[in-house]
């Protein structure tokens, strides 16, 4: 499904190499897992992957499902089906989450040649995801992410993933700041969108999210590589022995 | 020391000429009289407003109008006249002025709620010049300022609106000032808004143009607004030719305890000057003047404004959002000013800025002229681009560049768009918005959000 093939990235506007030759592959239906020090490049790969302009690849290749995601700007690569849960997600004041919400997956439509959504339709789809996520009907009038929790964020991410439904799904350290309760909820919602035909790619540095989420494959990622890979066991095991036998101080 | 003698540009000395031909025909008798050949003779030691004038630097008004084109005296009425009247359509009282002179025929005289008095402006100067002729003194912010001098001098019409003590209106009063474009001229207006103790009114100006000639317009309004009222004012200019030369003054005398809110709109504006002096005549009143000026090509939209604090327990809110691209200029000039007695006063003023490219140009200039001791002031000026993390966000979720933008830029005015209350013309407000927002290169077509 998603193929990153020798992928060397640099900061735009700096020499400065973040990753060094990146292999990586997720099938569909599998849960893969990063997991790394601080400043190994993981944060740097899931932007390079979603099409954030401040990059600049230098050699490898993106595929997704055979498709060249590097030709593509981000809209182009959501369209395909690449979603991207941000660790921070942005809040912009003035837009409402709903109209926003209504923007997205029709541009995502109209993108893949489907026909707009009907208002009850939606409203229905939005109600029925927000309620799984406990997402409660008052933040939804509010403008998007504008004065949300940290846990509330990344409820937000989630109910955007169900509802756009993506093929490929990014979830950047989407446990940091949320408590046990609200880490349960979204581990819940990214559960349910397990599927078959579905792949996530879960960056973490702890291996907390893994508990909840339970991955098929765990990578270990250093210096912009993936320098070993396993089972779910080989996140108990960094858990205890830490990163620094990759080379980088935890 | 040299002396310098003032040379007149050709502009000034066709206004002098045109002032000596006219002055006899402009309304008023009396002490209006004097008030014009005054404002006249102030005009004439001073001359244009230039750029080596503090408050005009960036509006340099002598180079903009090299020609004084001549006073319209009896404007016509083309058919788009009536074809835009017929689609200006909000719930309210209208009353209309085509090219600055009252038109009755198309406006709400009839069967008026009691409390509301409305007249034209020729009309109050011929039955009352005296008591009319003191609405024109200026404020003391503001007896320096040539331009409006010269609507002193020059303004033959305009509105005179008076709402009685605690009158509340639950429709707006519309001023709608069209101009017919119909060959290059001068438009001189004043209207006289006085709103009586604790009434409650919307007044909303719009100032819109039909024509394909370029003139220039000096308009004035003057509110005068008694203890405890509460005023919402929302001016918008729009749909102007790029060559149109306007001057529009807010002057706003504020009672105790009383509120006056106002958002004044520029879109598709020409060159623009927006002055506001407000004072605040009396402790414990609470004023806001905010903005919005989309400006593209050479459009220029200056927004000068003094929040005169001459009582305590004030309170002043400014909040400015301006959008450029191409090669339009933005400015912001305001200050608040507390005099030394006006204690507790509480200013505010936020002046923000989008350029959309490189050719686009913004200033911002805000001052603080604090003489007393127990205040809190506080100023904010920003000038950016569209933020980078924003519209990624937006584009992962799938939305195109062009509709990504759209609902940033939109969200950004629409801060201040949100502060007009009144549905139908808030709603008129968003469309001239959102139509300047779809014209933008690439813009989405409407509907696809």
């Amino acid at each position: 499904m998603l193929e990153i093939r020798n992928l060397v990235v640099k900061i735009a506007d700096e020499d400065k190499q973040i990753l060094n030759g990146l292999n990586l592959t997720v099938n569909a239906g599998e849960v893969a897992a990063i997991m790394g020090p601080n400043g190994s490049g993981k944060s740097t790969l899931s932007y390079v992957i979603a099409g954030k302009e401040d990059y600049e690849v230098l050699d490898g290749e993106i595929l997704l499902n055979g498709e060249n995601l590097l030709e593509m700007e981000a809209d182009a690569r959501a369209a395909a089906g690449i979603f991207l849960a941000f660790q921070y997600p942005l809040e912009i004041p003035g837009v409402a989450t709903m109209t926003f919400l209504k923007a997205a997956m029709n541009a995502q439509r109209k993108a893949r040649g489907e026909a707009e959504l009907l208002t009850p339709d939606f409203i229905k789809q939005v109600n029925g995801a927000a309620d799984k996520l406990g997402i409660d009907r008052e933040m939804l009038r509010r403008p998007l992410n504008v004065g949300f929790s940290g846990g509330e964020k990344k409820r937000m991410e989630i109910l955007q993933m169900a509802l756009l439904s993506p093929s490929m799904c990014i979830l950047d350290e989407t446990d940091s700041g949320l408590d046990i309760d609200a880490l349960r909820i979204v581990a819940e919602g990214v559960n349910a969108l397990r599927a078959q035909n579905r792949g996530f790619l879960v960056i973490t540095h702890y291996q907390r999210l893994l508990d909840h989420i339970v991955p098929d494959t765990v990578h270990v990622m250093s210096k912009g590589r993936i320098v070993r890979t396993g089972g779910k066991e080989l996140a108990l095991e960094l858990e205890k022995s830490g990163y620094a036998s990759y080379g980088e101080a935890a | 020391m040299a002396i310098i003698t003032p040379l007149k540009t050709a502009a000034e000395q066709q206004l002098v000429e045109q002032f000596a031909n006219i002055k006899a025909e402009l309304p008023g008798a009396g002490a209006m009289r004097k008030v014009r050949e005054d404002a006249f003779a102030g005009f004439e030691a001073k001359g244009l407003p230039h750029r080596r004038l503090e408050s005009w630097r960036y509006t340099d008004l002598r180079n903009l109008v090299r020609e004084a084109m001549p006073l319209v005296r009896r404007p016509t009425r083309p058919q788009a006249i009536a074809d835009r009247l017929a689609l200006q359509t909000i719930a309210g009282r209208r009353f209309v002025t085509i090219d600055g002179v009252f038109s009755a025929d198309d406006s709400d005289l009839t069967g008026l709620p009691e409390g509301i008095r409305a007249r034209s402006l020729a009309e109050a100067l011929t039955e009352s010049p005296d008591e009319v002729a003191a609405a024109f003194t200026a404020p003391e912010v503001a007896r320096d300022d040539s331009a409006l001098m010269l609507n002193a001098a020059f303004a033959q019409d305009g509105v005179v609106i008076e709402i009685a003590d605690g009158i509340e209106l639950d429709q707006p009063i519309v001023l709608l000032a069209l101009g017919t474009g119909a060959s290059e001229a001068s438009i001189v207006s004043r209207s006289l808004v006085k709103i009586g103790a604790g009434a409650k009114v919307t007044v909303v100006e719009l100032q819109e143009s039909v024509g394909a000639a370029p003139v220039q317009i000096n308009h004035a309004t003057s509110f005068v607004i008694g203890e405890g009222a509460q005023v919402e004012h929302v001016r918008m200019v729009s749909r102007q030719r790029a060559e149109t030369v306007q001057v529009q003054s807010l002057l706003v005398e504020l009672g105790g305890h009383a509120a006056f809110d106002s958002v004044a709109v520029a879109v598709n504006c020409g060159v623009l000057r927006q002055q506001s002096f407000l004072r605040y005549g009396g402790e414990h009143s609470r004023a806001a003047l905010r903005g919005i000026n989309l400006l593209r090509k050479q459009e220029h939209s200056d927004v000068t404004l003094v929040m005169d604090h001459a009582a305590a327990h004030g309170e002043s809110r400014e909040l400015f959002k301006t959008i450029i691209e191409g090669e339009g200029t933005g400015v912001f000039q305001g200050k608040v000013v507390v005099r030394p007695h006006s204690q507790k006063t509480d200013g505010s003023m936020k002046s923000h800025a989008l350029l959309l490219n490189d050719g686009a140009t913004m200033f911002n200039k805000p001052e603080l002229e604090i003489f007393a001791d127990d205040v809190v002031c506080g100023h904010g000026a920003t000038v950016a681009q569209i933020d980078a993390e924003q519209l990624f966000y937006l584009m992962a979720r799938g939305l195109p560049r062009p509709q990504a933008e759209a609902l940033v830029l939109a969200a950004f005015v629409g801060e201040v768009a949100d502060f007009v209350s009144d549905e139908g013309v808030h709603e008129i407000v968003g469309r001239e918005i959102d139509c300047w927002l779809g014209q933008r290169e690439g813009a989405p077509k409407p509907g696809v959000a």
